[in-house]
C-alpha cells in the first residue's frame, strides 16, 4: 500500500517536471540552446497567477489563462532581447545569457514581490480520490497534475506532426539552413517555440504551486534543475522523452526518499541519471547522431 | 598569420604580458594594502579572488582548451577544500609548522580532487556536449550532498563516521567533531594568505600556458577543433581528456584547499551548482580559451556586486544581471562586436592570450 | 595594429582593475569619522533563498533605532544603522558584508541572522574585538568567542527542551522527526534533540530528512505515518513546516507537530491556511499575539511601518537586539567617537555582570540575562496554536 501511494506521488510529481521539461526540451530541439531561465518564468507564472486569482480576485482558470498569455509574452520579449542577438554564436555565450536572465528575473521578483514567501491557493477544485477505504488518499493536485501533463503532450505531439506551424518547428530543428531554403521563416518559428515553451510554464507554475503551495522568487530554481535533468533523461530535443524522463525522475526521487535515503534522495536521482546516460549516451528516447568529419 | 616567422613566439608574448600584468596588480594591492589605503572588505576579497582566478584559469582548460562544457567545478572544489581542511585538522598536531602543513595539504587536496576528476572522467567524457554539462553538474551536486550528510569524529578509539546523526557515530562524549553534517568543518588553521594564495594564481597561470603550448595542449587542441581527424592521426582521445579534465580538478581541488584555509567555517552548501555556474560565466566572459581573460573577468565579475553593495545594496544583482547580459550581447554579437572590439575577444585561432 | 589594439586592451584591463582597487580604499577615512551617531552594524541575508529572515531582522532593527532616535536617542546620542546582505553565505560573502560593515564605520554589531554566516565571522569580530550580538544564529559554537552573545535560544538548549518537554508532559511515546540536513540549524537541534530522546526514554520511530529547495514531503510524511507516530517534531523553519502541515492533511494524517522557534511566522505566512496548523505546539520565545504592552506596541509599530506585515520571532529578536544595545551604551557612557575596541571591552564585560538584565519582547514575560558564555537565559516557553493564534501551554 505505502509502495503504491508512494509510486503516485512520484507519478504526480513527475507529471509537473515533465511540463517543465517539455519547455526546456522545445527550445533545445529548435534553437539548440539550454534556457536556464525557463524555471524562473515558471516562478513568474505562478505569481502571475496568484496575483489574479487571490488579489484580484479571478476566478483560478482564468487567472491561469491570464498568467499564460504573460508568459507567452515575457518568453517572446527574452527571446527577442537576450537570445535572438546571438543566434550565430556559440551555445555557450547563449547559455551564459540565459543565466544572466534568470538572475534578473529572479531579483526582479525579489524587488517587485518581496522577500517573504507567499502561500500559494491551489487552482486545483477537483476533490481528492480515495482508494482502499481512505488507505490510499490521491489529492486534486496530483490527479490533476497527471491528466494536464498527459493532454499537453498528446497535444503538443499532434500540433507537431499535423499543423504547419509544427512541421515548420521539425524542419528547423533538424536543418535550420534547409529549412529557411524551403521557405520556413526561422525566426517566427524561433519565436513561436518560444511562446508555446513559455505558456507551457505558466500551467507548470500553476500545478507545482497548487501541489507544493510555497511560492517566493527562488520557488522555480530547484524544478528547473530537476527538469532539465528530466529533459537531458529522456533524450532532450524529444517530447515523449520529456514526458518519460519527468515521471521516472518524479518517482525516482520519491521512491529514493522513501526507500533508500532522504538525506542523500538527490544524490540518487543524479546518480541513476548518470547510469542511464553511460548506457545510453543520448537519453532513453535520444536520437543518435552521426559525425561528419 | 605568419607568426612563426617572429622571433618571439606569439604564445610567450601572450603569457609575458599576463605575467607582468598580474604581478604589477599584486605589487599595487600591496603598496595599497600596506600603506593602509584599503578598505577592510577590499583586504579580505584579495584571497577570494584568486581563488575564483584559479577557479575560472583552471576550467578554461576544459572548456576552452578541451572544448567540454563542465559544470562540476564546485565539486572537486568542495572536494578539495574538504580534504585538505581534514588533512589540516587532523595534522595540526603533528604537523605543527603551517609552512610544511600547508602545502602538503594544498598538493593532498588537489590530488585527491583529480584523482576523483579522472575517476568521474573516465566514464563521462564520452559524453559530448550537454550530456557532458550534465552530468558534470549532476556529479558535483552528489560531492555536495555527501559532504553535506557525513559526520566524522575522533576519540581515544579512533574514527567514527555516520551518515545520519551525531549520535549515529558512538563517540565518545570527549571525542573531537571532524565533520559535522551541515555544519561542516570548523576551525580550520588560517593558513591562506594573499601572498600565497597570488603565488599559487601564478602558478596556474603559468601551468595554464605551459600546457597549452605543450606536446599534450596540442593534442587536446586538435581534439577540440575536429575529434575525428585527431584520433585519425593517433591521438589517444581518451588519455588526452582525462589528463586535461584531471588538471582542471587538480587545480579546482588546490583552489578548494586554499579556500577552506581562509575562512573558520566550511559548509557543503557553498559548493552547489551556483558556483559551477559563477565560474562558468568567468570563463565565458573572460574569452574561450583565453587564459588572461579568465582572471580578468574572475576578478571583474567578483568585485562589481561586492563594490555596489554601498551604493545599490540589494538591486545589486539586479545591476549584475544586467551588466551580465549586456556584456554578453556585446561580445557574442557580431554586429556590435564589430564596433567594439574590446578587451574580452573570443578567439577562434585557438591562440591563447 | 593587431598588437597594439591587444597591448591597448590589456592596458584598459589593467587601469580597470586597479581603479576598482583603488576605489574601494578611499573609504578609510571614514571609520575614524567622529560625526555625532554610534553605527550599528547588521548583516543578514537580504536577497536570495533566505531573504525573508534577514529582512525582518532589518526592519525590526530600523524600527527600533528610529523609535530610540525619535525620543532624542541615548544619552543624547543618535543611533545609526548600517546594513550588508550576507547571502546567507558561510565564506567570502559573508566576510564580506562584515568588512562592509566596518567600512561604513560600524561600531557594534548586531548580526549576523544565520549561523552559518556567523561562523564564518566570529574569528573576524573576535581579532576586532567588535562586539556582537546575534539575534537569530542559534548554533552552539557561535558564542565560543569572548566577545559574542545570542539573543535566541542555542540549538542544544532547543533540542534538550524539547525532548524534555515531550517527555514530561508525556506527549507520545512513538515520536518522528524531520529535518533538513543541508541546514546547520535544523541539524543541530536535531541531534541535541535525538541525544537526549534517547536519554528521557522517549523513542524516536523514524527520522526524515530534507534538502534545501525540497517540496515533496510526501515520502517523509508516508514514513511517519507508516512507522504509527503520534507526535512529528519539525525543527524547522515555518516555510517548510507549512508544506508538511499541508501535505499532511492531504492524507488525513493529523499527528501531533511539535516545533521550535523556526516555527514562529507559520500563522504569518500570505495566504495560509491557518486551520492546518491547529493544534502545533512550539517552543518560541516570542509570540506576536502576545497580550503584554510592550508586544503590542512592537507588533503594531512593525505592521504599520511595513505593509502589515505580521512581525516573526527573527523582527523581534533584532528588535530586542537594538534595545539591548541602546540599554548597555546608556549604562557604560558609551559615546560616538569611541572606537569599536573600547566599546567591545565595555559591553562585553557589562552584558554579562550581575546586575544587568533586559526585561524584552522575547523573554516570555522573564527579563534577559547572560553569562560568559555568551548565551541568554530563556526559559523555552511552549505555546500551541488555537483558533488561528497562540496559546500558552
Amino acid at each position: 500500500m505505502g509502495l503504491l501511494s508512494n509510486l503516485i506521488n512520484g507519478i504526480s510529481l513527475g507529471s509537473i517536471y515533465a511540463v517543465i521539461a517539455l519547455g526546456y526540451t522545445m527550445v533545445y530541439g529548435i534553437a539548440k540552446m539550454l534556457n536556464f531561465a525557463h524555471g524562473d518564468v515558471i516562478m513568474i507564472g505562478a505569481y502571475v497567477v496568484y496575483l489574479t486569482s487571490v488579489r484580484a480576485g479571478l476566478h483560478p482558470l482564468i487567472a491561469v489563462v491570464v498568467s499564460m498569455l504573460a508568459c507567452t509574452i515575457l518568453g517572446i520579449t527574452i527571446e527577442k532581447i537576450a537570445y535572438k542577438p546571438l543566434r550565430q554564436s556559440t551555445s555557450l555565450a547563449v547559455l551564459i545569457t540565459a543565466i544572466g536572465v534568470s538572475y534578473f528575473l529572479q531579483n526582479m521578483a525579489l524587488a517587485i514581490f518581496g522577500a517573504n514567501p507567499i502561500n500559494f491557493t491551489s487552482v486545483v477544485s477537483v476533490p481528492a480520490i480515495k482508494l482502499f477505504d481512505g488507505q490510499i488518499v490521491i489529492s486534486g493536485e496530483a490527479s490533476t497534475a497527471i491528466v494536464v501533463s498527459l493532454i499537453i503532450v498528446i497535444a503538443l505531439s499532434i500540433f507537431i506532426k499535423k499543423t504547419k506551424s509544427g512541421k515548420a518547428m521539425l524542419a528547423v530543428s533538424e536543418d535550420k539552413g534547409a529549412a529557411q531554403l524551403m521557405g520556413i521563416n526561422v525566426n517566427q518559428t524561433i519565436s513561436l517555440t518560444f511562446a508555446i515553451g513559455s505558456a507551457l510554464a505558466a500551467v507548470a507554475g500553476a500545478l507545482y504551486c497548487s501541489a507544493y503551495p510555497i511560492l517566493s522568487n527562488t520557488t522555480g530554481a530547484m524544478p528547473g534543475i530537476k527538469a532539465f535533468t528530466a529533459a537531458v533523461f529522456g533524450g532532450i530535443g524529444s517530447i515523449p522523452g520529456a514526458m518519460i524522463g519527468g515521471i521516472l525522475i518524479g518517482v525516482i526521487e520519491i521512491l529514493g526518499k522513501a526507500y533508500i535515503s532522504t538525506q542523500l534522495a538527490d544524490a540518487i536521482v543524479f546518480g541513476v541519471l548518470i547510469v542511464i546516460l553511460m548506457v545510453k549516451p543520448t537519453g532513453i528516447l535520444g536520437k543518435k547522431t552521426s559525425e561528419k568529419v | 598569420m605568419n607568426k612563426s616567422l617572429k622571433t618571439v613566439k606569439p604564445y610567450t608574448k601572450q603569457s609575458l604580458i599576463t605575467y607582468v600584468m598580474l604581478i604589477a596588480v599584486f605589487v599595487v594591492t600591496l603598496i595599497l594594502r600596506g600603506s593602509g589605503n584599503m578598505s577592510y572588505m577590499m583586504q579580505d576579497l584579495l584571497v577570494p579572488l584568486c581563488v575564483y582566478a584559479i577557479l575560472a584559469v583552471s576550467l578554461n582548460l576544459t572548456v576552452g582548451i578541451l572544448g567540454e562544457l563542465s559544470l562540476g567545478q564546485a565539486g572537486f572544489m568542495c572536494i578539495g577544500a574538504y580534504s585538505g581542511a581534514l588533512f589540516s585538522n587532523l595534522m595540526e598536531e603533528a604537523i605543527p609548522e603551517a609552512a610544511i602543513r600547508y602545502p602538503i595539504a594544498l598538493v593532498f587536496g588537489g590530488v585527491l580532487a583529480a584523482i576523483f576528476g579522472i575517476l568521474i572522467g573516465i566514464p563521462v567524457l564520452r559524453l559530448k556536449g550537454d550530456y557532458l554539462a550534465i552530468v558534470t553538474l549532476a556529479f558535483g551536486e552528489i560531492i555536495k550532498n555527501i559532504c553535506a550528510s557525513v559526520y566524522l569524529g575522533r576519540d581515544a578509539e579512533g574514527f567514527h563516521v555516520s551518515i545520519k546523526s551525531v549520535s549515529d557515530m558512538n563517540m565518545a562524549s570527549d571525542g573531537e567533531m571532524l565533520i559535522n553534517g551541515a555544519l561542516g568543518i570548523n576551525g580550520t588553521p588560517k593558513d591562506s594568505s594573499y601572498e600565497i594564495a597570488f603565488i599559487i594564481l601564478l602558478l596556474t597561470v603559468v601551468i595554464a600556458y605551459n600546457f597549452v603550448n605543450s606536446r599534450t595542449g596540442r593534442a587536446v587542441m586538435s581534439i577540440r577543433d575536429n575529434r575525428i581527424a585527431a584520433e585519425s592521426i593517433g591521438i589517444n582521445i581518451t588519455k588526452y581528456k582525462l589528463i586535461t579534465f584531471g588538471l582542471t580538478a587538480f587545480l579546482a581541488g588546490v583552489a578548494g584547499v586554499i579556500y577552506s584555509h581562509n575562512f573558520s567555517t566550511l559548509q557543503a552548501v557553498k559548493f552547489d551548482y551556483n558556483m559551477s555556474i559563477l565560474v562558468l560565466v568567468f570563463v565565458v566572459l573572460g574569452g574561450i580559451g583565453s587564459i588572461r581573460g579568465s582572471v580578468i573577468a574572475a576578478v571583474v565579475l567578483t568585485l562589481i556586486p561586492e563594490l555596489l553593495r554601498e551604493t545599490i545594496g540589494n538591486y545589486r544583482m539586479l545591476f549584475y544581471a544586467i551588466i551580465l547580459i549586456g556584456m554578453m550581447l556585446i561580445t557574442s554579437n557580431k554586429n556590435i562586436k564589430d564596433k567594439l572590439s574590446g578587451i574580452f575577444k573570443k578567439n577562434k585561432k585557438g591562440e591563447v592570450q | 595594429m593587431k598588437n597594439l589594439k591587444k597591448v591597448l586592451a590589456v592596458l584598459v584591463a589593467l587601469t580597470l582593475v586597479v581603479t576598482c582597487f583603488a576605489a574601494c580604499g578611499g573609504n578609510e577615512g571614514k571609520k575614524d569619522d567622529t560625526s555625532a551617531t554610534i553605527k550599528i552594524g547588521v548583516s543578514g541575508p537580504l536577497t536570495g533563498g533566505a531573504a525573508q529572515y534577514g529582512n525582518a531582522v532589518v526592519n525590526a532593527a530600523k524600527l527600533a533605532v528610529d523609535e530610540i532616535n525619535a525620543a532624542g536617542g541615548v544619552n543624547g546620542v543618535k543611533l545609526e544603522l548600517v546594513t550588508a546582505d550576507d547571502e546567507a553565505d558561510s565564506g567570502d560573502k559573508a566576510v564580506s558584508a562584515y568588512n562592509s560593515l566596518k567600512d561604513q564605520g560600524m561600531q557594534i554589531f548586531l548580526g549576523t541572522v544565520t549561523s552559518g554566516s556567523c561562523l564564518a565571522v566570529i574569528d573576524k569580530t573576535a581579532a576586532d574585538q567588535m562586539f556582537q550580538l546575534t539575534p537569530s544564529a542559534s548554533a552552539d559554537a557561535v558564542i565560543a568567542n569572548d566577545n559574542t552573545f545570542q539573543i535566541c535560544f542555542t540549538d542544544s538548549n532547543q533540542g534538550v527542551g524539547s525532548a524534555q518537554y515531550i517527555a514530561n508532559n508525556k506527549l507520545a511515546e512513538k515520536v518522528a522527526v524531520i529535518y533538513d540536513s543541508s541546514d546547520a540549524y535544523s541539524t543541530g537541534i536535531y541531534n541535541q534533540f535525538k541525544a537526549e530522546a534517547a536519554k528521557q526514554g522517549v523513542t524516536l520511530v523514524a527520522e526524515q530528512s530534507f534538502q534545501k529547495d525540497n517540496k515533496d514531503f510526501s515520502a517523509q510524511i508516508n514514513a511517519c505515518k507508516a512507522a504509527g507516530a503520534e507526535l512529528v517534531f519539525l525543527p524547522i523553519y515555518y516555510t517548510e513546516a507549512s508544506l508538511i502541515l499541508q501535505q499532511a492533511a492531504a492524507i488525513d494524517y493529523a499527528p501531533k507537530f511539535f516545533g521550535c522557534d523556526g516555527l514562529d511566522g507559520l500563522l504569518a505566512i500570505e495566504g495560509f491556511d491557518t486551520k492546518l496548523a491547529e493544534g502545533v505546539m512550539l517552543l518560541t520565545p516570542f509570540a506576536a499575539d502576545a497580550e503584554d504592552e510592550a508586544t503590542q506596541n512592537f507588533v503594531k509599530a512593525y505592521k504599520a511601518a511595513y505593509n502589515n506585515e505580521t512581525p516573526n520571532q527573527f523582527a523581534a529578536d533584532a528588535y530586542d537586539g537594538i534595545y539591548i544595545i541602546a540599554k548597555l551604551i546608556e549604562q557604560e557612557g558609551i559615546t560616538a567617537d569611541m572606537s569599536a575596541a573600547d566599546i567591545c571591552a565595555k559591553l562585553k564585560v557589562a552584558i554579562c555582570a550581575d546586575g544587568f538584565s533586559y526585561m524584552g519582547i522575547t523573554g516570555a514575560g522573564s527579563a534577559l540575562t547572560w553569562d560568559k558564555s555568551g548565551a541568554v537565559s530563556k526559559a523555552p516557553m511552549a505555546v500551541v496554536i488555537k483558533d488561528g493564534a497562540y496559546a500558552a501551554l
